[in-house]
C-alpha cells in the first residue's frame, strides 16, 4: 500500500483521538464537542485563529495529526475561558488547547518561531531559576530572543514604557542581579524534575 | 486579634518592585482598615499562571500549585488560602480540583511533592480576595467603613476573565458580573452596569507576545469606558491593571487616540473612601493619575 | 308553534357600555325594531344575579334569548343556557372598544350598538335551540387498524381506558417493524442533575420489549386480534361503523365500532433509488433497517459484511440517505427517527468491539425526544465520529469509499469503509388518494384527465379501510403522501370524522413518538365515540348538538353538499340526495355555502339566521355619507383576533357590521348579493390560511369559500358595482393589527369609489 493509501484508511478513524486522548490534557474531551462552533464564536482572537477550536476539534477527529500539531492556532489562546463557559457541552477547551500545544512541542511539531510558543518557554524557563517570576528579566529576554540587534531595537521601543514603571515603583533595576527568590529552590527544582519525568512515563507511543 | 485570618498567596507580580506592587499596598491598606489578616504562605512559588503551559505539561504545572498548598496546609492550617492576583487564584483552584477528580494526578504531584519533602491533603478552600470582601465582610459593611464617599466619580467596573471565568464570583453570571459595580456603588461612585466591555479579554500574557493584537483589544475596553462617561476604569485583576493603563502611549500613537484613562484597583477605591491618603492608597504608583481620587485623598 | 316562542332582550350597562351608549335607547331598539316582548338591563349581567335574573325570564317562560354585553366569546360561563335559544350582541368588544370616546363620534357610535342589537334580536328570532336528533348510539368498541408498536399501543390504552378493542393485522404476527430491530434507543433522558463527566452514565441500548408488549395485547381480555387480516368495508359513521374484516383464506367476520384508529405505520424507503450510494452495486451498502437484520443474526458478536461475512472494523452511516432532498425519488422531509437510529447502530459495533472505526456523516444531527441528546453523547463517549459533511458518492468498486464534502473543514474528502448504513426515511403507509378517487368519478367519460387518473389509481396502494363513502376509500392524504392531519393544531384529526391516524402513517416518527401517539389517538377515539353517542359534535366544535338537516323537496340533487363536505361527511342515496351522517358532520356548514338552492340548514345556523341580521342592519340614505360595511369573520381565528385587537384599543371604523360564521366554507353566496342589493357598500371576508399549510379548523372551508368568492365577480357585474367592494382575506387569530386594518381599508375603498347605489 502506497503511503498516500495509507494516509487515506487512517483518515475519519480514531488514530489520532486516540493519542490525543492518552497524551493530551483533558483530551478524552474531544471526542464529546458537537461541532456547535460556539467556542469559535466565543474567542476573543478568533479571527486570529487559522483553525479556531471547533475545526481542530474536527481536525483530530479526521485524523489530520501533522495540521493539528503544526499548527499555530492553539498558541493564540489568552486564557480568558470565554469558551470554556459557553461550551454547552462543558468542554474545558482552554486546557485542551493548552494541552495540545504542550504535546506540539514535545512532539516537535510546534512552530518555532511563534512569538507565543516562544514567550511561554521564556517564563517556564524565567520561573524556574529561582522560582517566581522575575519581570525585568522575562522583559529583556523578550526583547533579545531574535538576537541582540533586536533586543536593542525592542528595548528602545519600550524604553517609554519602562521608565513609566520605574518612576510608578512597579519595576526595579535591582531586578537584574539576584531578586526575589525561594528559599527552598533545590527542592523545588527537583519536585519539578520529578513531575517531568512522570509524565514523560505516562505518554504513549502512537508512532 | 484580628477579626478574620486568612492564608494568603501574594503572586510574583504583587512582590515589591514588580508591576502590580500598587495593588499589594492597597490591599495591605485595606486590610488593616477591615481587620483582616493575611499571612503569606512561606516560600511561595509561582503558579506559571495560564502562560507556562509551553514549558511545562499538565503535572510540572500542577506540581507548582500543589507546592502552594502543601506549604499553606503545613504553616497556616485550617487557614483558607486566599489570593489577590486572578491568575494565582484561579492556577491554584484549578489544582486543587484536579486532583480531586483525577487520582493519577494527585499521586504524580504527591510523589514530585516528595522530592521537596512536602505532603499534599488538598483539603483548603482556594478563594480571591474579592470573595473575601463580598462573602466574608459583605457590601454592607463596607459601605459602613466609608468616610469620603466618592461622589460624583463614575467608575467603569472592568470585571476581565480570569476573576470571572470559569469559577464565577459569588454566583454571579459571567456575561453580566455584577460585583465590581455593587462596590463601586458600595463606595458612593457610579456604576456603569451596562459596560460592554467589562468581560472582554485584554489580552493577557499575550500583551507581551502578541502587542498588536492584545492592544487591539485594549483599545476597545477603553473606548467603551469613555463612550459611557467613565472617569476611570476599575478592576480586581492585576494583568488587566497593568495590560489596560500601561499600553495606552502606545495605544495612542498606533491609532491616533489620546486616551488618558487612569485604571485602578477596587481596593484603590476603597481605601480613598475609607479616608486613606494618596501613599497608602497606591495612588503614586499609577502611571496615569487618578486625579479625582488624589483630589478626594489629599 | 309560533304562540310557544317568547322572546327576551337583556342589556348590559357594565363594563362602559352605559356611560358610552344611550341605554334607553338600546332597549327601545330592542323592544321595537328587536320585537323583543321583554327587555331587561343590567349594570352587570354576568354577574350572580344578573344571570338569575335571565333564568328568571327562562323558567318564566322565555325560548329565545338575547344578550346585548360582551363578545360571544367572553363569560361563556355566566351565559350558558343550553335550553333556549340564544343570541349575542357584542357592545363591549364590537363597539365601544373599537370607537374612540368624544362627543363627535357618539353618534356613529351609538348607530354601530342598535345595528348590533337589531342584528341579534332577528338572529334569534329565526333560529331554535338545537337538540340531539336521538338517532344515536354509544358504541364503545374501538376498531385499531394496523399490530405494529403504535397498533399494539392504542389497543393497549384504549383497552386500559375499558374500551374493548378489536385489533386488525394484515401480516401473520403482531410486532411492526419494531419486532426487526436488535434493540432500541432509550426512551428516557439521564436523571437530572448527571453531572457531566466523561463517565457520566448516559442512557443507552434498550431491549425493544417487542415481546412484552405482543404477550400484553394477546393476553389483554379486552382485546380481540385478527392476524392475517383486512378490513375489506368499512361504512357507518362514529358510534355506528360497521367493518368487515377478512382473513387471508377468505373467511370473513362483521362487527360495530364506535371509532377507528388507524396505525397503518409506514414502508421504508426504497434504497434502489439510491445507486449514488452504491445500493444496489455491493452488497456491504445496506439501509439502516437490513442493518438491524445483520445485527440480529450476529447477536452480540462481530457484525459481518454480507459480501464475504468478514468482520466489519470499520463502518460509515449515510445520514438523510434519499432524504431531505428535492431531488426527483428522493424524500422532500426528514424522517426524525433515522439520527438517533444510527447513533443506536454504532453504538452496536462499538459495544462488541471499541476499536471499530464507526462514522456517522451528517448535515444536522436531529435527535429528537426526551433521550436524544443523551443518547447522542452516549455515542461520544463510545468514540462515535460524527462529522458534518455531505455525502456525494459511495465508490463500490473493490472496497468501499465514502466522497464526501467535511463542511466543518470546508474540503472534499473520502474514506474507506467496510459496511456503509443508509439512513434511510419512512414513507407513510396509507391508501389510495380518495380525492383521486372522487375526481376520477367526477372526470367525463373518455376525457384527458380521466385517462391520467385512471392510471395513477392503477399504481396506487391497495385501500386500507375500504370505506363506503362518497368521497372514497381512504384517509385524505395531506403533505408527502401522510394522512392529513394538522400536526401542531389538531393531532391524530383526519378529514373522516371518528378515524384517528397514529404514528409514521401521520408524520414520520420514532418509536417513543408512536407510542405517545397512540395514547393520544386512542383518546380522541374514545372522545369520538362518546361524543357520538350523545349526538354531540367531535372537534372543533366539541359539544354542539346542532346538525344540519335539509328540506328534500327543495334539493337538486346537484350533489354540490356531498362533494364538498372537507369530511366526507355526506353519503347519496340512489336518487342522489344527500344521506346526512350526523356524527360524521363537523358542523361547519360548507354543506350550507355551497347549497345553491338554501334548502341545507341547522337549528341555530341557517342561512336565514344570517340573512336576517343583514336585513336588520340600518341602512342609512345614500346621501348620508355613512356607509355600511358587511364582515363575515371565522369564528375561530378572524372573529377572535378582532376581540384581542378590541382589547388592545385598534380602533375600526363605525360602518362596519362584523357576523362570526362557523367556517367562511358556510358562507352562502346568497348572503353577498342579499347585502348588496340592501346597501351594503363593501364586503369583507375574513378565513383562515389556506392551502397545504391550512389553518381552516375545517380543513378546507377557507379553500372552498376562495373559490366561490373568485365567482362573485359575475354578481358584481350584473348589478353594475365595482369589484373591490368584495374583498376576501386569509386571517390568522395573530393579526391584531392587520384585521382591523383590513376592515378599515375597506373603508378606504369605498371613499374612492362611492356609496352604493342600491339604498332604499
Amino acid at each position: 500500500m502506497s503511503d498516500l493509501n495509507t494516509a487515506m484508511t487512517a483518515k475519519y478513524r480514531n488514530n489520532f483521538l486516540k493519542e490525543v486522548e492518552a497524551n493530551v490534557e483533558e483530551g478524552e474531551w474531544v471526542k464529546m464537542c458537537m461541532q456547535c462552533g460556539v467556542c469559535s464564536g466565543s474567542c476573543p482572537l478568533g479571527k486570529h485563529w487559522e483553525h479556531p477550536p471547533q475545526e481542530i476539534f474536527m481536525m483530530i477527529r479526521a485524523g489530520k495529526r501533522d495540521d493539528v500539531l503544526k499548527s499555530d492556532s492553539m498558541w493564540m489562546c489568552t486564557s480568558c475561558y470565554n469558551c470554556i463557559v459557553r461550551c454547552p457541552r462543558e468542554l474545558p477547551i482552554t486546557h485542551i488547547m493548552h494541552g495540545l500545544a504542550n504535546y506540539a512541542k514535545r512532539m516537535g511539531l510546534a512552530p518555532k518561531s511563534q512569538p507565543t510558543n516562544q514567550f511561554s518557554q521564556l517564563f517556564w524557563d524565567n520561573m524556574m531559576k529561582k522560582g517566581r517570576v522575575n519581570e525585568l528579566k522575562l522583559g529583556l529576554s523578550l526583547y533579545f530572543k531574535d538576537g541582540f540587534g533586536d533586543g536593542v531595537k525592542n528595548a528602545m521601543a519600550n524604553q517609554q514604557l519602562g521608565m513609566n514603571m520605574m518612576k510608578a515603583k512597579r519595576m526595579a533595576p535591582m531586578e537584574i542581579i539576584g531578586g526575589h527568590s525561594l528559599k527552598d529552590v533545590s527542592g523545588f527544582q527537583k519536585m519539578i524534575k520529578k513531575a517531568h519525568e512522570i509524565e514523560d512515563q505516562n505518554i504513549q507511543d502512537f508512532s | 486579634m484580628a477579626k478574620k485570618e486568612y492564608s494568603f498567596y501574594p503572586g510574583c507580580s504583587s512582590q515589591e518592585g514588580a508591576s502590580s506592587s500598587n495593588y499589594m499596598v492597597s490591599v495591605a491598606t485595606l486590610c488593616q482598615e477591615l481587620d483582616i489578616k493575611l499571612n503569606e504562605i512561606p516560600d511561595w512559588n509561582c503558579c506559571a499562571a495560564s502562560i507556562g503551559y509551553g514549558g511545562g505539561g499538565e503535572l510540572p504545572r500542577l506540581a507548582l500549585s500543589a507546592r502552594n498548598i502543601a506549604l499553606s496546609e503545613q504553616h497556616n492550617a485550617g487557614q483558607d488560602i486566599v489570593a489577590t492576583c486572578a491568575a494565582c487564584w484561579l492556577s491554584t483552584r484549578e489544582a486543587a480540583e484536579r486532583f480531586q477528580h483525577n487520582k493519577t494526578l494527585y499521586e504524580g504531584a504527591q510523589t514530585a511533592l516528595g522530592e521537596a519533602g512536602l505532603k499534599l491533603e488538598n483539603n483548603t478552600p482556594v478563594r480571591h480576595m474579592v470573595e473575601v470582601l463580598i462573602e466574608d465582610i459583605g457590601y454592607e459593611e463596607i459601605q459602613s467603613k466609608v468616610k469620603k464617599p466618592l461622589e460624583g466619580i463614575k467608575i467603569a467596573g472592568y470585571v476581565g476573565c480570569q476573576t470571572n471565568r470559569p469559577f464565577g464570583i459569588d454566583g454571579e453570571s459571567y456575561e453580566n458580573p455584577l460585583y465590581l459595580d455593587k462596590m463601586v456603588e458600595a463606595v458612593g461612585a457610579d456604576s456603569v452596569p451596562t459596560y460592554e466591555k467589562k468581560v472582554q479579554c485584554c489580552g493577557g500574557a499575550l500583551a507581551f507576545s502578541e502587542p498588536d493584537k492584545s492592544q487591539e483589544m485594549i483599545k476597545g475596553i477603553i473606548e467603551a469606558a469613555y463612550d459611557h462617561g467613565a472617569d476611570m476604569i476599575a478592576t480586581p485583576c492585576p494583568l488587566c491593571q497593568a495590560n489596560v493603563e500601561i499600553y495606552q502611549d502606545q495605544i495612542n500613537a498606533k491609532y491616533s487616540t489620546k486616551f488618558e484613562m487612569p485604571v485602578v484597583y477596587y481596593a484603590q477605591l476603597m481605601d480613598v473612601a475609607f479616608g486613606r491618603n494618596g501613599k497608602d492608597s497606591a495612588l503614586d504608583r499609577q502611571i496615569i493619575k487618578a486625579k479625582k481620587l488624589d483630589d478626594i485623598a489629599k | 308553534m309560533a304562540d310557544d316562542k317568547k322572546f327576551a332582550g337583556f342589556i348590559c350597562t357594565g363594563c362602559g357600555i352605559g356611560d358610552r351608549l344611550d341605554g334607553g335607547r338600546l332597549e327601545t331598539t330592542a323592544k321595537r325594531d328587536g320585537k323583543m316582548q321583554e327587555v331587561k338591563s343590567s349594570e352587570m349581567l354576568c354577574n350572580a344575579e344578573g344571570v338569575k335574573m335571565i333564568q328568571d325570564e327562562i323558567d318564566g317562560g322565555a325560548t329565545h334569548v338575547m344578550i346585548a354585553a360582551c363578545s360571544r366569546r367572553a363569560k361563556v360561563e355566566a351565559f350558558n343556557f343550553p335550553t333556549v335559544a340564544m343570541t349575542r350582541a357584542n357592545l363591549r368588544e364590537g363597539v365601544i372598544w373599537v370607537r374612540p370616546d368624544t362627543d363627535e363620534h357618539r353618534e356613529t357610535t351609538q348607530e354601530m350598538a342598535d345595528d348590533y342589537i337589531r342584528m341579534a334580536c332577528a338572529e334569534a328570532r329565526s333560529m331554535k335551540a338545537p337538540s340531539p336528533s336521538g338517532e344515536q348510539e354509544l358504541n364503545k368498541h374501538i376498531l385499531v387498524v394496523g399490530g405494529g408498536v403504535t397498533g399494539m399501543s392504542a389497543a393497549l390504552e384504549s383497552a386500559a381506558a375499558g374500551y374493548p378493542v378489536t385489533l386488525v393485522e394484515k401480516t401473520g404476527a403482531l410486532g411492526g417493524h419494531l419486532a426487526q430491530l436488535y434493540k432500541k434507543s432509550p426512551g428516557k433522558a439521564a436523571p437530572r442533575g448527571l453531572p457531566n463527566a466523561l463517565d457520566a452514565e448516559f442512557p443507552g441500548l434498550e431491549d425493544t420489549g417487542v415481546e412484552g408488549l405482543i404477550q400484553q395485547v394477546e393476553e389483554n381480555a379486552n382485546i380481540t386480534v385478527h392476524l392475517n387480516s383486512t378490513l375489506t368495508k368499512t361504512q357507518g359513521a362514529p358510534g355506528r361503523f360497521k367493518a368487515e374484516i377478512a382473513t387471508e383464506s377468505g373467511s370473513t367476520t362483521e362487527a360495530e365500532f364506535g371509532a377507528i384508529v388507524q396505525a397503518s405505520g409506514f414502508t421504508p424507503y426504497d434504497a434502489n433509488q439510491l445507486p449514488e450510494f452504491g445500493y444496489g452495486k455491493s452488497p456491504d451498502v445496506v439501509t439502516n433497517l437490513e442493518l438491524e437484520k445483520l445485527a440480529k443474526e450476529a447477536a452480540g458478536g462481530p457484525i459481518k459484511r454480507p459480501s464475504d461475512g468478514k468482520e466489519v472494523k470499520s463502518v460509515a452511516f449515510v445520514q438523510c440517505a434519499g432524504q431531505r432532498s428535492e431531488k426527483k425519488g428522493h424524500l422532500p422531509y426528514c424522517s426524525g427517527f433515522c439520527c438517533t437510529t444510527s447513533i443506536k447502530q454504532a453504538i452496536y459495533f462499538k459495544e462488541q468491539n471499541a476499536d471499530c472505526d464507526t462514522t456517522v456523516l451528517y448535515t444536522d444531527l436531529r435527535t429528537p425526544g426526551a433521550a436524544g441528546e443523551d443518547f447522542y453523547r452516549a455515542g461520544q463517549q463510545k468514540m462515535v465520529t460524527f462529522s458534518k459533511g455531505e455525502v456525494s458518492e459511495v465508490a463500490a468498486d473493490g472496497g468501499l469509499k465514502v466522497k464526501f464534502k467535511d463542511l466543518i473543514l470546508d474540503e472534499d474528502t473520502e474514506m474507506d469503509a467496510d459496511l456503509v448504513v443508509l439512513a434511510t426515511g419512512q414513507v407513510a403507509n396509507t391508501g389510495p388518494d380518495p380525492y383521486a378517487q372522487l375526481a376520477f368519478e367526477e372526470a367525463e367519460e373518455g376525457s384527458e384527465e380521466k385517462e391520467t387518473l385512471r392510471k395513477a389509481l392503477e399504481v396506487a396502494p391497495p385501500s386500507i379501510l375500504n370505506l363506503e363513502y362518497r368521497q372514497g376509500t381512504d384517509l385524505p392524504l395531506l403533505k408527502h403522501g401522510f394522512a392529513d392531519s394538522h400536526f401542531i393544531c389538531f393531532p391524530y384529526e383526519t378529514r373522516r370524522t371518528g378515524i384517528y391516524a397514529a404514528g409514521p402513517v401521520r408524520r414520520p416518527m420514532d418509536i417513543q413518538q408512536a407510542r405517545d401517539d397512540a395514547a393520544g389517538a386512542a383518546m380522541k377515539a374514545i372522545q369520538a365515540a362518546e361524543n357520538a353517542g350523545k349526538g354531540r359534535a367531535a372537534h372543533p366544535r366539541s359539544g354542539d348538538l346542532s346538525f344540519p338537516t335539509f328540506r328534500s323537496e327543495g334539493c337538486t340533487q346537484c350533489k354540490r353538499c356531498t362533494v364538498e363536505c372537507p369530511f366526507g361527511a355526506i353519503n347519496e342515496d340512489e336518487k342522489g340526495y344527500p344521506v346526512y351522517n350526523e356524527s360524521r358532520c363537523r358542523r361547519c356548514g360548507t354543506c350550507m355555502g355551497a347549497c345553491p338552492v338554501r334548502v341545507i340548514s341547522f337549528e341555530n345556523y341557517s342561512v336565514e339566521t344570517v340573512g336576517q341580521q343583514i336585513k336588520n342592519v340600518d341602512i342609512p340614505d345614500e346621501f348620508d355619507e355613512k356607509p355600511r360595511i358587511l364582515v363575515l369573520a371565522c369564528e375561530n381565528d378572524a372573529y377572535p383576533a378582532l376581540d384581542q385587537a378590541a382589547m388592545s384599543g385598534v380602533e375600526i371604523n363605525p360602518w362596519a357590521r362584523v357576523i362570526p360564521v362557523r367556517c367562511l366554507g358556510s358562507v352562502n353566496l346568497s348572503w353577498i348579493t342579499d347585502s348588496l342589493n340592501n346597501g351594503f357598500d363593501g364586503i369583507v371576508l375574513m378565513g383562515c390560511q389556506k392551502g397545504d399549510d391550512y389553518q381552516c379548523h375545517f380543513v378546507r372551508g377557507s379553500a372552498i369559500a376562495h373559490e366561490r368568492m373568485s365567482k362573485v365577480g359575475d354578481t358584481l357585474e350584473s348589478l353594475n358595482l365595482e369589484p373591490e367592494r368584495v374583498a376576501v382575506y386569509e386571517v390568522a387569530i395573530t393579526d391584531l393589527e392587520r384585521a382591523p386594518k383590513l376592515i378599515n381599508d375597506m373603508a378606504e375603498t369605498i371613499d374612492k369609489v362611492g356609496m352604493s347605489p342600491f339604498k332604499f
